[in-house]
């Protein structure tokens, strides 16, 4: 584990250690609240690079719905400065920290470095399609900048993609300027109630595919939905459907999702204030904080695959779900095994999609791919594009992949 | 005209063994697909950049994603450069070719391989033409969301060159929000799959960073793209000012107040004389700036949101407003913008601008633009997407004057370097191609743009994509 720890406060003393580090060849361990720091394969790391010392928020704008911020800003000054002026972050990232079990302030370049995203994601893209520009440190100590602070750019290559959920391992994320939204007046969630898995699939589509603009849908099984609202929604299996925007829309469209839905099973209708909890704990998986020593999967397939995923899985092991993103975003609680081979066999087996191993005992998570394994020309590429960005391979080495 | 903007210089070895080159290239396609006669490469030795024009060596027009490979693996190992192609559609000159270059026309990959409706995503081979997939699903109320001006004729794979944007984005985002996969052939010949019906994707982002890549990456063959419910019905609703100023603090302030409209288009005076005497869409006469706002939903929605832009627009001293009835009337709206350019060619020459400013930034920019303009004895007419920032001006000259066309060219450097200068970017939804090339050192440090071009030499280690494009021709690695 590293030893040294430098915490600089500012762009230039970053591009000076890590030019230092890079001359001397030490491997860094890239943090910022360090509370996805148990994310990922163990990283085989030197030194410490600190950068919750490199915060604050360097411009915002309201009117022009774009703000810019120090990679070490808490993720809590940014959503209390977003929402003084009714605004927020649309890809409602997901707080890491009660699956871990961890404290710690979580940073708004951790969110981007992740491309941490939740529940809107569906409709509103993921952390990467609000990410405007990025300033980052590359693996030569070189300060370099990418995109911008307008909303449409195609001037160059977009780096700004490659860096965003790069866990750290091309660069150092120095300042990142994103887009933000207006927040919607009112929401509201109808909830269907008694669906299995395979109906909720087929409800979730019918909905998405209706012109009510439903901005999240999300399937909680018997096993877990009382975990939810306090207990509130009982033991029958629930099915999410939020909606927001003006209140007279919102008025308008839950009449029609409600109709639209009384085919699959009763319905009910939860307000604003529930909605803004449920979906919280819909995007931080609160069914599985409780028992850290389960390993916890997170795997991303097409949303009319997911209940088939689970259904197969079922018969295998034993394993606990519940279904984001229409479905196509699977959280698995495992009861005792790792079971990676399995998860992936049944993925490809499906037609695609990727498993990332989330919650496992350090030693497990050095001997198990925690990410998909890729493909051998995509690997390729990908340690050329490394190669490219950080030569020396300092940054974060063996975080994504073991090192080479 | 003296060209401003250099090619490549040929590489004169190629150019000798044409011969030999073109019968190897021949064996790897079916008989009729290897164009090669110069009166037939004329239509592809330019684009909509059309100032500038090379005839290729040869225009290769594969069937499939294998042949597209045998063609890219062929032309790597002998350093052949390879010019991808869609429809040719390009304002920047991405798809011009060059006199060694093989051309890589992706037109007869144009089939529409799966609507798959519950996963809301279609997968098309690169050739498919934008407006097609949304014709495709249509009937199943489906659309895919980016719409660029050219959307009847440019494909899909220029699209992902590009990430194009068009009138909708500003709800609906560009085509790198809307892209969930594509197949894409490699410098090597190697077919690789990036991406696919799930919503993200494992690994570093390369989907993201070869959307706007401008062919420079690899070949895109197939895409997966995402299908989005169409809404029960779109308004648009006119808004005249008195002062471009006031239609732009009336488009802030309807951002800010948390109304996302479908579009917000801007005119400006001269934009709005040349598309009415074209078009005749009853844009009122008596204003200096138009907005075209368009909300969507069910009526009741759009007459609560109309309600309240009113009310918006209304503080900022609106002096027409215009609500269309019918469809008709909505469409007539929409015809006299979307015949902006076509209106404005028929009266003078014109190159079009995409710099995108914050939108602070915006009533800076257009007064500084129509100082610069006038400072080369030209006119200009501004019409663009106002909700997200990317402008477009018109500089209007006469090609046949050289001095003119020249000035002109200079004016469009100078604007681009104001939108760079207001905190903005070059382009933001044409690409850089060649037209912008040279201006990259205005917007990037040598740092960035040495960056950028070792990321690309990761993807194209002897840079036979595209070479003549978007970095600068000093300066790159190896040379």
């Amino acid at each position: 584990m590293s030893s040294e720890i430098a915490r600089p406060s500012s762009e230039e003393e970053i591009a000076v250690f890590v030019s230092d580090a890079a001359a001397a060849g030490t491997p860094l361990e890239i943090v910022g609240g360090g509370t996805r720091r148990a994310l990922g394969r163990p990283v085989q790391a030197a030194a410490t690079l600190d950068l919750s010392g490199h915060f604050g928020i360097t411009a915002y704008n309201p009117a022009e719905l774009v703000m810019s911020a120090r990679a070490g800003t808490p993720l809590s000054v940014i959503e209390e400065e977003l929402d003084r002026n009714g605004q927020m972050l649309t890809f409602e990232p997901m707080d890491h920290r009660p699956v871990f079990g961890l404290d710690g302030e979580p940073t708004i370049g951790g969110v981007f470095a992740a491309n941490v995203s939740g529940p809107r994601r569906l409709t509103a893209g993921a952390a990467r399609d609000s990410l405007l520009g990025v300033r980052f440190v590359n693996g030569k100590g070189e300060i370099i900048k990418s995109g911008g602070r307008v909303m449409k750019n195609v001037t160059g290559l977009d780096l700004v993609k490659l860096l965003a959920g790069s866990w750290g391992t091309l660069g150092v994320l120095s300042e990142v300027t994103f887009k933000v939204l207006p927040k919607p007046e009112t929401t509201a969630t109808l909830v269907v109630s008694g669906l299995n898995d395979a109906e909720a699939a087929a409800a979730m589509a019918a909905a998405m595919a209706l012109p009510v603009e439903v901005s999240s849908a999300a399937h909680l099984p018997a096993s877990v939905v009382n975990r939810f609202l306090g207990g509130a929604l009982g033991w029958e299996p629930a099915t999410l459907l939020r909606l927001e925007g003006l209140s007279q829309s919102v008025l308008v469209r839950k009449e029609k999702l409600s109709q639209a839905m009384a085919a699959y099973g009763d319905s009910r209708l939860l307000d604003a204030e529930e909605t803004a909890i449920i979906w919280r704990e819909v995007r931080d998986v609160i069914p599985f904080t409780e028992h850290h020593a389960k390993p916890l999967w997170r795997v991303s397939v097409a949303p009319s695959l997911g209940h088939e995923l689970v259904a197969a899985l079922r018969l295998k092991t034993g394993v606990d779900a519940y279904y984001d993103w229409q479905g196509g975003l699977v959280w698995l609680q495992m009861e005792q095994d790792v079971d990676d081979e399995l998860i992936r066999a049944f993925i490809a087996q499906l037609g695609g999609g990727h498993a990332t191993l989330v919650r496992a005992p350090e030693p497990v998570r050095a001997a198990v791919a925690v990410f998909e394994p890729q493909p051998a020309a995509i690997a390729a590429l990908s340690g050329r594009i490394r190669q490219e960005i950080d030569p020396a391979g300092i940054f974060n080495p063996g975080r994504m992949v073991a090192a080479r | 005209m003296s060209e401003m903007i250099a090619f490549l210089e040929p590489d004169q070895a190629i150019l000798g063994r044409r011969g030999a080159i073109l019968a190897d290239i021949a064996d790897l396609l079916r008989e009729d697909a290897l164009i090669t006669e110069a009166r037939e490469l004329v239509p592809f030795e330019t684009d909509a950049f059309v100032s500038y024009r090379r005839l290729p060596l040869a225009v290769a027009l594969p069937e499939t994603t294998e042949q597209v490979a045998a063609v890219v693996k062929y032309c790597h190992r002998e350093g052949i450069p390879v010019i991808p192609r869609g429809a040719g559609t390009s304002l920047s000159g991405g798809a011009i070719p060059q006199e060694d270059a093989v051309v890589i026309g992706l037109s007869r990959l144009n089939r529409i391989i799966e609507v798959d409706l519950p996963n809301r995503c279609a997968v098309v081979q690169s050739g498919v033409t934008n407006i097609s997939i949304s014709q495709a699903v249509d009937a199943d109320g489906f659309f895919y969301a980016p719409d660029p001006s050219s959307q009847l004729a440019c494909t899909i794979g220029g699209n992902i060159g590009m990430n194009s944007g068009g009138a909708h984005c500003l709800k609906y985002g560009v085509t790198t929000n809307n892209l969930l996969g594509a197949r894409m052939v490699l410098f090597d010949g190697s077919i690789v799959e990036i991406g696919g019906k799930a919503l993200d994707s494992p690994g570093y982002d390369l989907l993201g960073l070869v959307c706007g890549s401008e062919g420079q990456l690899g070949i895109i063959t197939e895409a997966t793209v995402r299908l989005l419910a169409k809404p029960e019905g779109a308004r648009p609703v006119l808004f005249g000012f008195p002062t471009s100023e006031a239609a732009g603090a009336c488009v802030s302030e309807v951002i800010g107040s948390g109304i996302i409209p479908v579009a917000i288009e801007f005119m400006d005076k001269p934009a709005i004389e040349i598309c009415e005497a074209f078009a005749q869409a009853g844009y009122p006469m008596d204003v200096d700036a138009l907005l075209i706002v368009e909300v969507e939903g069910s009526d009741e929605e759009m007459d609560a949101m109309l309600a309240r832009i009113i009310d918006i627009a209304k503080r900022h001293g609106v002096t027409t407003i215009k609500e269309s009835q019918s469809a008709t009337e909505a469409a007539l709206i929409w015809k006299g913008r979307k015949s902006a350019f076509g209106a404005t060619g028929r009266i003078a020459d014109y190159i079009c601008m995409d710099g995108t400013v914050p939108l602070g930034q915006l009533s800076h920019v257009l007064k500084e633009t129509s100082v610069i303009v006038a400072k080369y004895g030209l006119r200009v007419a501004n019409v663009f997407h106002a909700g997200d920032g990317n402008m477009h001006p018109l500089i209007l000259f006469n090609a046949n004057d050289p001095d003119e066309a020249h000035k002109a060219e200079l004016a469009g450097n100078d604007i681009l370097k104001l939108c760079v200068d207001a905190g903005g970017c070059l382009t933001g939804e044409h690409g850089v191609g060649v037209e912008k090339r040279d201006l990259m050192t205005h917007q990037y440090a040598p740092a960035d743009l040495q960056q950028q071009m070792r990321v690309r030499s990761a993807f194209d280690p002897k840079w036979i994509f595209n070479p003549s494009k978007v970095f600068p021709l000093e300066g790159r690695p190896g040379k």
